[in-house]
């Protein structure tokens, strides 16, 4: 095997990147910027070589690598990365929004290389934990993102609230990061193998299953510690503060990026290692998504503020993830990975637009606002292109994403399939297509006199997340392909261990306790 | 008998004698120098003690004095940490006033009653060594003689130190009453019988006691923080790494190595200890405003931490719970080094030790900015820095041990609330270097060339033993698999249930 068909370069081209920043003096920012650029830009190109490489329909790793890393006792822990279906759109998406990250950070003014090396660590840290295919060294990434994202919203956050909000996501993030580890610890204790390697517990659990008993209470331990990660109603109100108070290009790399990382978390471990578990929890799991497709989607209607919208609709879409996730089918988990790529893509895009909205207004307050597409007619372009996709427009990757999910999970979860469709689609298009109108039509308004469309180079980040979402939607097959195989093996487990569980058993308990959250919705103007 | 086997104390206790009479000719304009010098001649004792002509394993004095590769372990660990002490105290120096020398002697005799404690296997060893490492820091503690808060700092030391002194030798005689030997390995062979006397486990809990103290576990941590924000920086550093230490290596010989019966006995006990010991530490820690009181409870909630591998060690026998602990310690002493390398560099320049005095360090001084980051993230335990390895490895450890013992499950829970409640206090002190509060002064500050490299060293330390662990997790698993003796491995733990 060849270098080149290695994970390893898209994951040492950010760290030498963030090296190679620290060696340039702080004052030279042209420079920082350009090492930054550069460094991304190769990231992204590196990472889409290997999506075009990657051998569709096939199930199994991919551009796999391993190195022991450290051997405690018994437990042999390696540096193990390698590709298939679930993460090989993650790290593609990691690497456009990554660069587009950079490239839409040209305001930051203060204390540039500190920034630049701090995001090129969450960049690095997203692709590791994407490609980890050790638990250990999945956490390890994972948590290299948590200080950049605490110092960012600090530094080169806005509002009075940052503050507040940098301390509630780190403090709930490592709170979910922990409760996660120690149920990856006792998922390891109780296998009884001898490394924490997925694929090497994924052998030994076929061999020996866990204990009903013990995937019981280990497997709630790892999926709601990783949903906290993601914003799982009730564990979701540290995710709009933080975005609202983020700089945009930590709000793009966080929401985009580092929350899929739970997700995928959920999608690697938890349900394919713990089927028995899955089919226990994951009922509950359905009806706390319905919480954030209504609950989410319903704040995010009322908000003025356009980044604190993003980032609820942004929490609303979520639910749909989880809902396809426990639809323990093929075709919903498939959606799930597609959603999750598309999302990525729209959640940058979306703080990106907003980041450039603020920097031209001098502020997000959607209602003094106004007539805005008329001054700038690309950037409204890119609002109503990506606002329209967050409505769940077909054409782009979203769609396709939701709509897979909900035919995934129709015969599992018929009832809250409605729920969702009606409240996800119905509500989301309402919020969105309100703060379109709030923003770009109506009158103009004198305040905003001297607003300015983008400048040539300043559209190339919408650029290019706007051609991903549209070909990933015109063209899902490129993704469904390479995620179908993966996501047959996640559900293998389960089809094999409980084969009639899921449309029997679990429709009744979601149908009983959906109506609650469901009434507020009904009462609706 | 085998004296070689003490050349590197004795060769250590020479070079305190030689630092106090060179004072006599070195001028006071380059006292200062004397530091360096001090380090240089610390760096060929490491060297030593690490090298090829270093002392072989065995034991003198009648068993009293054992060279094996646990006390190896702390030798080099406690030489890291005196040479690191020295360096920064010759920053400091403007601060201690006169009398540097006799600072930097004190150091050393301190160090020479840790490398002792490192080897002690006998009960008189352990106190005296312990007592020589009390003693000195009476003074150390108290150094700043016109600061009252160093006075208070030494006078409570004195007092708290005294106390849990006479505890312990209470208990050294209670203990040797019943077993007539003060000898581990004699201990070792008598606990089946030992075990049901009462007389003796009291003995031993005295024992515990003065332990306990040394390594602030509740409810011995009373003098912690208070002592810790008095002392001079360099002393505060000494002490949380180096007593610390000392306080584990006797608690890992004597509980795990010489009487894992009766440790297997007392379970409860030291879960009990290690949960109140961080509830105690990260709760107390929250409120905080002086960055070295924080610290106290910092070191407070890590000695917590560590006991969760005597906490395993007592359920299971096995060692990977010591094994986790010298882990822990090794990326704990980088870590607290380099956190106090930037107190005593900042104490020269800013009045206090106060948090708010942080602010604007990120533009006065990035490297002691980055240093000081560096040293709290891996404090908190977030990769990729040193204490991440650690605490992952303790907690796998009672988890390992856990099925079966829902107390320990408990456990792991107020664990996890410990690393979430010290992420808020730990993050406030980042948040005071980037960007808490308005600075008036935004000078730069001036770092002297030792404590640069003091601190980069620290920084690659935590880094290197964060991101490559391998090898010091091989020389902890050394440094225990030469613990078990064959009395404990034929009587195995389950007996004790």
């Amino acid at each position: 095997m060849t270098a080149m068909d290695s994970l390893t370069p898209v994951l040492l081209t950010p760290v030498v990147t963030a090296l190679l920043l620290l060696l340039v003096p702080g004052n030279l920012r042209v420079v920082l910027r350009a090492v930054a650029i550069v460094g991304s830009a190769l990231t992204a190109w590196t990472a889409i070589g290997l999506f075009s490489r990657f051998h569709p329909g096939e199930a199994g790793l991919q551009f796999e690598s391993m190195v022991p890393w450290v051997t405690v006792g018994p437990m042999k822990l390696a540096y193990h990365v390698g590709a298939d279906g679930l993460n090989i759109g993650l790290i593609l998406v990691t690497g456009l929004v990554g660069l587009a990250a950079v490239l839409v950070s040209w305001n930051i003014e203060r204390h540039v290389k500190l920034f630049y090396v701090l995001l090129m660590l969450m960049i690095s840290g997203a692709m590791g934990a994407f490609a980890s295919l050790d638990l250990v060294l999945f956490y390890f990434f994972n948590e290299l993102a948590l200080v950049p994202t605490f110092i960012m919203i600090g530094v080169w956050g806005r509002g009075e609230d940052r503050n507040w909000a940098a301390f509630k996501i780190t403090l709930y993030l490592t709170l979910g990061a922990l409760t996660a580890l120690v149920g990856l610890v006792a998922l390891y204790v109780a296998a009884g193998a001898d490394s924490l390697d997925v694929t090497v517990l994924q052998r030994h659990l076929a061999a020996h299953p866990l204990p009903v008993a013990a995937q019981v209470w280990i497997f709630p331990l790892v999926v709601f510690g990783f949903a906290v990660l993601v914003g799982l109603f009730p564990f979701h109100s540290w995710a709009p503060l933080g975005y609202a108070a983020a700089p945009t290009a930590t709000a793009m790399m966080h929401a985009g990026i580092l929350k899929k990382a739970g997700l995928y978390a959920i999608l690697r471990v938890a349900v394919p290692l713990m089927p028995e578990g899955a089919s226990r929890w994951l009922p509950l799991v359905a009806v706390l998504a319905i919480g954030n497709l209504l609950h989410c989607a319903w704040v995010a209607l009322r908000q003025k503020d356009m980044n604190l919208l993003i980032g609820n609709s942004s929490l609303a879409h979520m639910g749909f993830a989880f809902l396809g996730i426990a639809s323990l089918t093929v075709i919903g988990v498939t959606g799930t990975v597609l959603l999750m790529v598309a999302h990525a893509l729209l959640a940058a895009l979306s703080f990106a637009l907003s980041g450039y909205l603020e920097t031209q207004t001098g502020t997000l307050d959607m209602t003094r606002m106004g007539g805005l597409l008329r001054r700038m007619p690309f950037y409204g372009t890119a609002l109503v292109m990506g606002f329209m996709a967050g409505c769940g427009l077909p054409g782009f990757a979203n769609f396709a994403g939701e709509a897979t999910i909900l035919f995934g999970a129709w015969k599992a979860l018929p009832l809250l399939v409605v729920i969702a469709a009606w409240s996800g689609l119905v509500i989301g298009a309402v919020a969105m297509l309100r703060a379109l109108r709030a923003v770009l039509q109506g009158p103009e308004r004198p305040e905003f006199a001297r607003v300015a469309d983008t400048g040539y180079w300043r559209r190339l980040p919408f650029v290019v997340l706007l051609a991903a979402m549209v070909l990933f939607g015109v063209a899902p097959g490129l993704l469904t392909t390479r995620i179908e195989p993966a996501a047959r093996v996640v559900v293998a487990a389960h089809r094999a261990s409980s084969p009639a569980a899921p449309a029997g058993s679990e429709a009744p308990a979601p149908a009983a306790s959906a109506h609650s959250p469901g009434t507020p919705a009904q009462s609706r103007h | 008998m085998n004296y070689s086997l003490i050349t590197l104390e004795l060769l250590a206790a020479l070079l305190g004698l030689v630092v106090l009479v060179a004072d006599l000719w070195v001028s006071p304009t380059v006292r200062r120098s004397l530091g360096l010098g001090l380090a240089a001649a610390l760096c060929c004792l490491l060297a030593f003690a690490i090298g090829s002509l270093a002392p072989q394993s065995g034991s003198a004095f009648s068993g009293m004095f054992v060279v094996d590769d646990l006390a190896r372990y702390f030798k080099g660990f406690f030489l890291l940490a005196g040479l690191a002490v020295v360096l920064m105290a010759s920053e400091f120096a403007p601060r201690l006033g006169a009398g540097l020398s006799e600072f930097f002697a004190l150091t050393v005799f301190a160090l020479v009653g840790m490398l002792f404690a490192a080897s002690a296997n006998d009960l008189g060893l352990l106190f005296v060594s312990l007592e020589l490492v009390t003693v000195t820091f009476y003074v150390l503690n108290s150094f700043q003689r016109t600061r009252l808060a160093s006075l208070e700092a030494g006078v409570k030391y004195l007092i708290l130190g005294g106390v849990s002194s006479a505890f312990m030798v209470f208990g050294i005689a209670l203990v040797f009453g019943m077993a007539n030997s003060t000898n581990f390995n004699v201990l070792a062979a008598k606990q089946k019988e030992l075990a049901g006397s009462a007389v003796f486990l009291v003995g031993l809990l005295l024992i515990l006691v003065g332990l306990g103290f040394k390594i602030a576990a509740v409810p011995l941590q009373m003098w912690a923080p208070d002592v810790y924000q008095g002392s001079p920086a360099p002393a505060t550093a000494f002490l949380a790494i180096g007593s610390k230490a000392a306080g584990f290596v006797l608690l890992i010989r004597l509980f795990v190595g010489a009487l894992p019966q009766i440790t297997a006995m007392w379970q409860h006990l030291f879960v009990a200890m290690a949960a109140a010991t961080i509830l105690y530490g990260s709760l107390c820690a929250i409120p905080q405003r002086n960055l070295k009181r924080l610290m106290g409870y910092s070191s407070i909630a890590n000695a917590g931490y560590l006991l969760l591998g005597l906490v395993a060690s007592s359920y299971t026998g096995t060692s990977a719970g010591p094994t986790a602990m010298l882990i822990y310690l090794g990326g704990y002493a980088f870590t607290v080094l380099a956190a106090f390398a930037v107190i005593s560099a900042l104490a020269n320049h800013v009045e206090g030790d106060d948090i708010g005095g942080l602010s604007g360090l990120g533009q006065r001084s990035p490297l002691l900015a980055a240093g000081l980051t560096t040293a709290i993230v891996s404090l908190a335990g977030i990769p990729p820095m040193a204490g991440f390895f650690g605490k992952v490895l303790l907690i796998q450890g009672v988890l390992a041990a856990a099925p079966g013992h829902p107390e320990l499950y408990a456990l792991i829970a107020v664990a996890v609330f410990g690393v979430v409640l010290s992420l808020y206090y730990y993050f406030g002190v980042i948040r005071a270097i980037y960007w808490g509060g308005q600075s008036a002064n935004l000078s730069t500050i001036p770092v002297a060339l030792p404590t640069r490299i003091l601190l980069g060293a620290c920084v690659v330390g935590i880094l290197v033993l964060g991101v490559f662990p391998q090898g010091l997790v091989k020389l902890a698993d050394q440094a225990v698999a030469g613990l078990a003796r064959p009395a404990a491995t034929a009587a195995p733990v389950k007996a004790a249930h």
